[in-house]
């Protein structure tokens, strides 16, 4: 990333930048809309049981074949990726927002408040991720409410981090003197003028962040904790394909691939922003 | 001045540690309401309930509740198993050779994975190779690690005679070749956060100027490499692998459980399943520590290592 502004040409990079995020909206914009239409462009009901087609290989009728239960892999694939796309963005917000308020705070001011949420973070971040979010969701009792609120607990220490470093480094830079100077409350300094200059690095953050909890949400199912079956989702859709990885090994492999392509997207998006935003 | 920086380490570890412990304990208490009623379910008969609470000491003040965890801790109790009505100590006991096994050969893996990759791009900046490279760890990031481990099993263990399809051997060789898929699988899942650093610390080396001193002494590009570029390159990825322990460690969580290892994670994750909520809870404070002592061990190793470290 720091390599693109000695390279001798950094034109062809920043070029190369917007095809990534190109290439990344493209394919996450593909991903939504076959989401979207889900019920209008799959030929099966995601939950209709259909006994006499029990582990069919791919046809014109099942286009991926169905599972043990006789239900269509390809519709269930589309109503997942509905659910866990819902959940992987909507469980960005609010670490997004609350770590991002309190790094910023914990910059700004120093003292006693930097301390409290230094102090935090370094206990949260002692554990390891998955230990940490399986026993949140296991306390909290299973399901999506549950996946909310510990990526709520969890996520926020990242945002806060790094927003704290950058507001630091603001902290001391003219623009900053110049609005104290004009006697602008410390509220209106932060948001109007620190935020906007340092927003880059959580947002193109956000955008892994995304991958890693969608990878979460679907690990959580696959462990039976996650998103409660008959309700499709890629996690308990390789777990119960795993039964028949001798025979029918497309049923665990294929809403792994639907994980990755997701993954791939939010990354170049990712990787795309984090030049498109920076002023050279 | 070594022995000064190692107290100093050790100092700052105890809040750490004390505020681990807090939130291990808290975590039960996070749904409003009694830990019995998650426990056994909404339906559970007041009776069960009351007796629960009895046995497990739900029913005194928290704080007191608390105190006696802490109390026990010092001791070396980590709580009673809910399912086994063990201690939980005993069910751990054995479960460490595993899971440390797991993790080293993980940690090797994943070392020889990034290195020729990272090699490879930042002798080839911003050309072909480094683009292709650079993908990788965004395709990586997104895999999730049952994912790949069952993968491995369909297509490598169930095709490949001498691989076993899970367990954990009898004797140490078999223990190797058993840990050789789960240790690739973890490997996999750290890759791409040790590819991005050896990659980009090499490029950051190899323009240092006692690599100019090397070539200007004559120095063959691949001695200059081995001797002077990877050995300064390894030391910021070895402190980015301690970094990234939590995640590694997390890690090992699933791929113990999809390849059937009797280590810690499998422990927790079966804890989990039987809903014996006191075993939960002792893993994930042995994890917490497991992970906050392998990083005081990587920071005073590589303090020792490193002369531009300031131990002040």
């Amino acid at each position: 990333m720091t390599a693109v502004s000695r390279s001798a040409s950094p034109k062809a990079a920043r070029g190369r930048r917007s095809f990534s995020l190109m290439i990344g909206a493209g394919l996450l914009g593909v991903i939504v809309v076959l989401a979207i239409l889900a019920p209008w462009i799959t030929p099966h009901d995601p939950l209709a049981h259909n006994l006499d087609s029990i582990l069919a290989p791919p046809s014109s009728d099942y286009l991926l074949g169905t599972d043990h239960l006789g239900r269509d892999v390809w519709t269930r694939l589309l109503y997942a990726a509905r659910l866990d796309l819902l959940i992987g963005v909507g469980a960005v917000i609010t670490p997004f927002v609350t770590g991002t308020l309190l790094g910023a705070v914990a910059g700004y001011y120093g003292g006693r408040i930097d301390l409290a949420v230094s102090a935090a973070t370094d206990m949260l971040f002692a554990f390891p991720y998955y230990v940490l979010i399986i026993a949140l969701v296991f306390s909290l009792g299973p399901g999506i409410p549950s996946i909310f609120i510990a990526m709520a607990i969890v996520a926020w220490v990242s945002y806060a981090r790094i927003v704290r470093g950058e507001v630091l480094s603001a902290r001391g830079q003219q623009y900053v003197m110049a609005a104290k100077t004009l006697g602008y409350s410390d509220l209106r300094i932060i948001v109007r003028h620190i935020l906007p200059n340092v927003i880059t690095q959580p947002v193109t953050y956000a955008m892994s962040d995304i991958v890693v909890i969608i990878v979460g949400v679907v690990t959580l199912s696959y462990l039976g904790l996650g998103v409660p079956p008959p309700t499709p989702d890629w996690g308990s859709m390789i777990a119960s394909g795993q039964s028949y990885l001798t025979t029918q090994w497309q049923l665990s492999t294929i809403p792994g691939i639907a994980v990755v392509i997701v993954g791939l997207s939010f990354s170049l998006i990712g990787d795309g922003l984090t030049h498109r935003l920076r002023p050279e | 001045m070594a022995l000064r920086y190692f107290l100093r380490r050790l100092l700052r570890m105890i809040p750490v540690i004390l505020g681990m412990t807090i939130i291990v304990f808290f975590m039960i208490h996070l749904v409003p309401g009694d830990p019995a009623r998650t426990l056994l379910g909404p339906r559970a008969p007041a009776e069960a309930i009351e007796a629960f609470n009895l046995r497990w000491g739900f029913d005194r003040p928290l704080h007191e509740q608390f105190l006696s965890f802490l109390g026990g801790l010092f001791q070396g109790d980590l709580g009673t198993s809910m399912s086994y009505n063990v201690p939980t100590t005993e069910l751990v006991s054995g479960r460490f050779t595993p899971t440390l096994l797991l993790l080293g050969i993980s940690a090797l893996f994943a070392m020889i994975i990034s290195l020729p990759l990272a090699v490879v791009a930042a002798l080839r900046e911003e050309r072909t190779p480094d683009h292709v490279v650079r993908v990788i760890p965004m395709v990586g990031l997104g895999l999730p690690a049952f994912w790949v481990g069952i993968l491995l099993l369909t297509f490598v263990a169930l095709r490949v005679d001498w691989l076993p399809v899970g367990g954990y051997g009898a004797t140490w060789p078999d223990r190797l070749i058993a840990m050789i898929l789960p240790g690739l699988t973890v490997a996999i899942g750290i890759a791409p956060f040790t590819i991005r650093s050896l990659r980009s610390s090499l490029i950051e080396v190899m323009e240092a100027d006692y690599i100019a001193t090397a070539r200007a002494k004559g120095l063959g590009g691949v001695r200059v490499l081995w001797a002077h570029g990877l050995r300064n390159a390894v030391i910021p990825t070895v402190t980015v692998l301690g970094v990234n322990l939590g995640w590694l460690v997390g890690n090992t969580l699933i791929v113990e459980k999809v390849f059937a290892l009797p280590g810690l994670g499998a422990l927790m994750i079966d804890a989990v399943l039987e809903r014996d909520f006191a075993v939960v809870q002792g893993m994930a404070l042995i994890f917490g520590l497991l992970v906050v002592l392998v990083n005081l061990l990587a920071d005073v190793v590589r303090a020792s290592l490193d002369p531009r470290v300031q131990l002040s």
